[in-house]
């Protein structure tokens, strides 16, 4: 592909596979960089490697029952979680998610700031079988299956329901006019058939779409 | 990694023994994944299930060939399955890329579960990188078939009759020695994994690519599945009677997710 500027560039293609990449051999640099990553992957005794995810649950039970799952994911979800629903009286946390990635890397301690990555659950004292999770840091792509395995693998699903919260700029939102006059923030909702109740606000219109884990 | 679509009543999973399943690569343009939008959104097909799969980025949103208010409200995630049976036709649709170092294990699960649902053939539709074409190749069609052994034999025929163009090989050591020709479809996604393994496993695979660029692919999503038909004829071809031509375009429906495509509209303040 030209640019503007008439130099020649290998534009990337929107299907996402480069075979060429799997096929270039390593060169040294390439190999001494490998070396690098793999001794940070297995460094320390007990550090998690990159790519795995670990869900460390602080409460006894086995299995946790749930029957009400509400999930923030982002910053700005976790925030309105933090705001608005947590405190320290009806709710206590019971679990954490220690993951690491390009983009963040969480710990197992429940007392964390606002401003760091964090990947909590609470449990409502008065009604354990609801839980909430505060998910503020980046989920990567290669670890979203694995998050999702884990985090349900240990629950006992008991007539289950599940809110995500989650949060997109308005500039990727799609509509026929252009998104500088639209009244924003404003709210879109997904849901599954099963879900009868009334939602609070209007779906999501085609072409819109959801992606990462708040869409696995 | 198929899930069947619950339809209430007990239903058991479909039946797609000696079915046609038709698929898209991944690839340049996203061509392949555009022509079966038009098919599933013309023949208006019903989904019947879905692959549960972390070899694909997650994403969902509602009912992509949404036509009125009562169908909208259908989630639709990436890769899903829809069915025609009168036609003895079976979709799969894969609207995201892979998750880097899955393709492979993608392409193993994805021909054995072929295998075991007894699909008779795979019709896989896919593109290539318009400027990795030869000198010959810029001449004439820009469209390409493969076939595999086993397919050869049943359909090798038609294609002659059609007079369609086989894909061409290429030197492997180009410059160095031109006897050993390898297949090489750049900007194809897996179609070469797949079509390799499903050669190797007597699988029966055709493959119609298109050599394109990236940009507005939607006219070479028409031509590619006005290709498509010419063999399977899913839609009948009426000749239009101003030019004497079959000009399908008109007969396909175009789906609604394909609205906005390039950006939404502008700011009036811009002007």
């Amino acid at each position: 592909m030209a640019t503007f500027f008439g130099e020649v560039v290998v534009a990337p293609s929107r299907a996402g596979l480069d075979e060429e990449e799997e096929a270039r051999e390593e060169t040294p640099e390439d190999r001494e960089i490998r070396r690098e990553i793999e001794k940070k992957r297995y460094g320390q005794r007990g550090e998690i490697r990159k790519g795995e995810i670990q869900v460390l649950w602080s409460c006894a039970e086995e299995s946790l029952v749930c029957s009400r799952f509400i999930v923030a994911i982002g910053r700005n979800a976790a925030a309105f979680l933090s705001s608005f629903i947590l405190d320290s009286v009806c709710w206590e946390a019971i679990g954490v998610v220690k993951l690491w990635n390009e983009w963040c890397r969480t710990s197992s301690t429940t007392n964390v700031l606002p401003t760091d990555s964090f990947c909590l659950f609470y449990r409502l004292i008065s009604d354990p079988t609801v839980l909430l999770c505060q998910c503020s840091c980046y989920v990567a792509e290669d670890q979203q299956f694995q998050w999702l395995e884990k985090v349900f693998g240990s629950m006992q699903k008991k007539g289950l329901q599940v809110t995500i919260l989650s949060t997109c700029p308005v500039a990727d939102y799609k509509t026929q006019e252009s998104t500088l006059t639209l009244v924003s923030p404003f709210l879109k909702a997904l849901k599954t058939k099963e879900f009868q109740e009334q939602v609070c606000c209007p779906l999501l219109e085609q072409p819109n779409i959801v992606r990462d884990l708040p869409a696995a | 990694m198929f899930i069947p679509c619950d339809r209430g009543g007990g239903s058991a999973a479909p039946d797609f023994k000696g079915f046609t399943l038709l698929m898209p690569a991944v690839s340049v343009g996203n061509v392949g994944q555009l022509a079966i939008d038009l098919v599933i959104s013309t023949l208006d097909m019903t989904k019947v299930g879905y692959f549960y799969t972390d070899c694909l980025v997650p994403m969902v949103g509602n009912n992509p060939y949404t036509t009125a208010e009562e169908n909208s409200v259908e989630l639709s995630i990436n890769a899903e399955v829809y069915s025609l049976p009168s036609k003895k036709l079976v979709v799969l649709q894969i609207r995201s890329p892979f998750i880097k170092n899955k393709y492979r294990p993608f392409c193993e699960t994805l021909l054995s579960w072929v295998k075991s649902s007894k699909c008779a053939r795979v019709v896989l539709l896919s593109s290539s990188h318009a400027y990795q074409r030869d000198d010959e190749q810029l001449l004439g069609t820009p469209l390409r078939y493969l076939l595999t052994p086993d397919l050869e034999k049943a359909v090798g025929g038609r294609m002659k009759e059609l007079n369609w163009k086989e894909m061409e090989k290429v030197a492997a050591y180009p410059g160095i020695n031109d006897t050993d020709k390898v297949l090489h479809i750049p900007g194809g996604g897996i179609t070469k994994l797949l079509f390799t393994e499903s050669c190797s496993e007597g699988i029966q695979m055709a493959v119609l690519l298109k050599f394109c660029s990236e940009g507005d692919n939607i006219p070479d999503a028409f031509v590619l599945v006005n290709y498509l038909n010419e063999w399977l004829q899913l839609i009948k071809s009426e000749v239009s009677t101003s030019n004497n031509s079959t000009d399908l375009s008109s007969q396909w429906k175009i789906p609604s997710s394909w609205r906005l495509l390039f950006g939404n509209g502008l700011p009036p303040a811009l002007f």
